[in-house]
């Protein structure tokens, strides 16, 4: 590949001497170009065409056949059918996911209410979400300020202790925070989940840190000077100024509940479903235990139900998360 | 300028080949400075109890009692408040540690025989440190259910770190203490404990700030990966049922058996690894390709509405990856709209499985590497669209006046810098791609599998060590295939980390 490349180089002078040449031959050579370039936007929007269409492909066809109706012999019919396009659209498989699958009398804060398991579950997510969201922000931009901006003694120590860390897949102490959450009696409840997801926020800290350190430390400084504490300086100086980073992380450990199946699998278990989060319930929905495939339909309906937020969220939040992705990754 | 350019003209091969040697290089380097190391933490030892015994002859009388009742000498020095918490610690481990309260322990009354122990529970103090070395004794009988040795194992780890921390405050005490003496000696008064409190506001932010997570990470992060850790040296396997079985320590044998070829864990850890590891390589550098040409394709000068190319292809990075896994999975299944595609147009006879139903192993392999490009691509995509437009402009105008064309300036600038940029990412991916248990296991769940066998064709290591013990219970082998799991990440980490700013910043790691 590195070698055709090399080549292609090597006999690349050729063509630019031809095209660098005298000024009479300008004209035609211009046209040329011109029709050159033309062909080759062509081409490039082709292929942008192509890619986007398979990019889509999957996700319009969930979205289509959440909203598909159809019916045999008057029986719903939820099955995964052959045609992209289905027959006829409807809002039955919404009214069945959030009044009618695993429909039960389920509680909300103080309230029994009577729904579709669906809802019960987004209603989980979000409880999840919330807690370790605040929990996990607090976490992260305090032990993201510390590094950045206090110069303690032990400080480079426990950064590189942060990095190895950090660099330990989540997955490795999986097995054993079963244990000790089983120790406790804890395994099957959602307050587990808040404790894992919450409890290594800290670690995840770079990024915040990125944009502190970018906070000059004259402002911190100056502010010691003038008799302010460390504590004063973080909460009236530094955290007024740092409103989007506080979003970003904020918004990106709401995300992570929405977003994760390992932890909720091996936490939750699979029999108690009222406890579910959306990930594993719609999950066993199609593919785990209690799969059915007349529940197709509805799965999809749960996903689109699901996307909409979160898919919004991240759009909204692009741009932070570009920044956060090279920063991270991209050291020289 | 000129040299800046020779430096990215490196080929990527090259640089690769370079990063793996200087990586061998750097293990060789780092067991080469182990002795040095551990010379130089004998000196810090020494040091230290050099400055105990100094410390200990320059005290006076409370600073001397503190060292065998806690909080005293800080009573002594009027620092009441603080010197009764240090004495509540010392105070509530000794009890714990003597008492041995009993968890778990459970009694019936039976009509007949009397209180009968259903379960004799697992005590947490001294006991637990003889239990860590016997892992329980007590094999239970029709009534008593035996010692829980899984229990076991966790309190005696959890014993070692408390005794850790212990000693730690026992010398932050003697400390305080020590503090406040030279403080009066001095002629000031002791730190108050509203101006402790205070201090932990300014002075000391960062304790208060970094406590939470450190505790939190204790017990979510290091614990359980020591106590998984032990678990390999155990012969707590498949049919062990912690409470009604005892298990035990078996030293090596678990690692030995996945290297035995006539095992059934010797048999399947290898065609794992292998699948893992090309796994890695092709999903990284497929990704890593196409990404690139992506990114390229979309910064195009006349391809207008960037924004919105982008935005499509995020979508797989925004949506969650169940859903998007599941939909794809859905989609291409035998009954599904893309085998119905394929036979329209003549390509297939009749329906076929690519996935976990697959008839071969390889089709089931490829389906998810191409399935991985469409989740992958986009993360590339992202990264390279940011560094294409970091590229130095000096650079192309530098170029330019010498007389470059544009084929020869994307040649010999873009795909340098890129390459030059984002190697530590690929190397990052790989690891990623490793441990990347979400796609195997939603779309295939390690299937098509072999009759009688639990490791499915397109298993990763990942997916089987949670089927190994989410699934079947087989903890031990779990272990043992999380610790490889861990030596090949960990390598690979140690890579990029060698390579990366922050470590060559860094002499200070001991």
């Amino acid at each position: 590949m590195i070698e055709k490349d090399m080549n292609q180089v090597k006999a690349d002078p050729k063509a630019h001497k031809g095209m660098e040449n005298k000024k009479p031959l300008m004209r035609p050579n211009a046209a040329k170009k011109k029709a050159k370039k033309t062909a080759g936007t062509i081409i490039a929007y082709l292929a942008l065409i192509i890619l986007a269409v398979i990019w889509l492909y999957p996700i319009v066809w969930i979205i289509l056949h959440s909203f598909r109706e159809e019916y045999i012999d008057g029986f719903y019919r939820g099955i995964i059918v052959s045609n992209y396009f289905p027959n006829h659209y409807g809002l039955e498989t919404y009214r069945r996911l959030f009044t009618e699958y695993q429909a039960g009398t389920y509680t909300f804060l103080f309230f029994d209410v009577q729904v579709g398991i669906f809802v019960k579950w987004f209603y989980n997510t979000l409880i999840v979400a919330i807690a370790s969201f605040f929990i996990s922000t607090v976490l992260q931009l305090s032990v993201a300020y510390v590094m950045s901006k206090i110069k303690f003694e032990k400080r480079k120590l426990f950064l590189n202790l942060a990095i190895i860390l950090g660099l330990f897949p989540g997955f490795m102490s999986m097995i054993a925070v079963y244990f000790v959450l089983k120790a406790l009696g804890l395994t099957q409840t959602l307050f587990a989940l808040v404790l894992v997801y919450s409890a290594g926020a800290g670690l995840g800290f770079y990024i915040a840190k990125g944009f502190f350190d970018i906070i000059p430390n004259s402002l911190v400084e100056a502010a010691k000077i003038d008799g302010a504490t460390n504590a004063q300086i973080f909460g009236k100086i530094i955290l007024p100024i740092s409103k989007p980073i506080i979003i970003y992380t904020a918004l990106m450990t709401f995300i992570g509940p929405w977003m994760d199946f390992i932890f909720a699998r091996v936490i939750l278990g699979a029999d108690k479903r009222e406890i579910h989060t959306v990930a594993i319930g719609l999950f066993d929905m199609i593919y785990g235990e209690h799969a059915d495939i007349n529940n197709f339909t509805i799965f999809a309906a749960g996903s689109v139900m699901v996307a909409i937020p979160i898919v919004a969220l991240f759009l909204s939040l692009q741009k932070y998360y570009v920044e956060g992705v090279t920063s991270g990754s991209v050291k020289g | 300028m000129q040299e800046n350019n020779q430096d990215m003209n490196q080929s990527f091969l090259s640089k690769l080949i370079e990063g793996f040697l200087s990586f061998f290089k750097g293990i060789y380097l780092f067991f080469r400075s182990v002795p040095k190391k551990l010379v130089r933490f004998g000196h810090f030892l020494k040091d230290k109890c050099k400055g105990f015994l100094e410390r200990w002859k320059d005290s006076n009388l409370g600073t001397k009692l503190s060292h065998f009742i806690m909080g005293s000498g800080n009573i002594y020095h009027k620092q009441y408040i603080k010197g009764l918490l240090f004495l509540a610690i010392q105070v509530g481990f000794l009890v714990v540690f003597f008492t041995n309260p009993v968890v778990g322990r459970s009694v019936t009354n039976h009509p007949v025989l009397g209180p009968i122990v259903v379960d004799p529970g697992t005590p947490i103090g001294y006991k637990s440190l003889g239990n860590l070395i016997t892992l329980g004794t007590n094999e239970g009988s029709l009534f008593t259910s035996a010692d829980n040795s899984m229990l076991m194992l966790l309190f005696g780890v959890l014993m070692v770190v408390m005794i850790i921390l212990f000693i730690a405050t026992w010398l932050a005490n003697i400390k305080s203490s020590y503090k406040a003496q030279v403080d009066m000696a001095k002629g000031k008064k002791p730190t108050t404990i509203k101006e402790d409190i205070k201090a932990l506001f300014d002075s000391k932010f960062h304790v208060l700030l970094l406590t939470p997570t450190i505790i939190g990470v204790s017990l979510f992060t290091i614990i359980p990966t020591i106590f998984m850790i032990l678990i390999a040296f155990t012969d707590y396997g498949k049919g062990v049922v912690a409470g009604s079985d005892l298990f035990n320590w078996v030293g090596f044998d678990n690692f030995a058996a996945v290297f035995e070829s006539d095992s059934e864990i010797g048999q399947r850890f290898l065609p794992v690894l292998g699948w893992t590891l090309t796994w890695a390589f092709f999903a990284t550098f497929s990704n890593y390709i196409a990404g690139i040409l992506l990114a390229l394709l979309i910064n195009k000068y006349e391809i207008r509405l960037k924004k919105m190319w982008r935005t499509i292809f995020v979508l797989t990075i925004a949506l969650p990856q169940f859903i998007t896994l599941l939909a794809v999975r859905s989609l291409i299944s035998e009954l599904g709209p893309f085998n119905q595609m394929l036979l329209n147009l003549g390509i297939l006879e009749q329906p076929m499985a690519f996935l976990g139903q697959a008839d071969s192993a390889t089709t089931a392999r490829i389906s998810v590497l191409v399935i991985n490009l469409w989740i992958g691509i986009p993360y590339t995509m992202l990264m390279t669209s940011g560094i294409l437009m970091n590229v130095p402009k000096d650079t192309y105008e530098a170029a330019q006046i010498d007389g470059a064309t544009k084929f020869q300036a994307f040649r010999h600038i873009t795909v340098p810098y890129i390459v030059f940029v984002t190697t530590p990412y690929l190397i990052t991916s790989f690891i990623g791609n490793i441990t990347s248990f979400n796609i195997i296991y939603l779309l295939t769940a390690g299937d098509p599998g072999v009759p009688g066998n639990y490791a499915g064709k397109t298993d990763l290591l990942v997916t089987w060590l949670f089927e190994l013990t989410i699934e079947q219970g087989d903890y031990n082998v779990g272990s043992v295939i999380a610790i490889f799991t861990f030596i090949i990440t960990a390598t690979a980490t140690l890579l990029t980390y060698r390579h990366s700013k922050a470590y060559k910043e860094e002499d200070t790691f001991q």
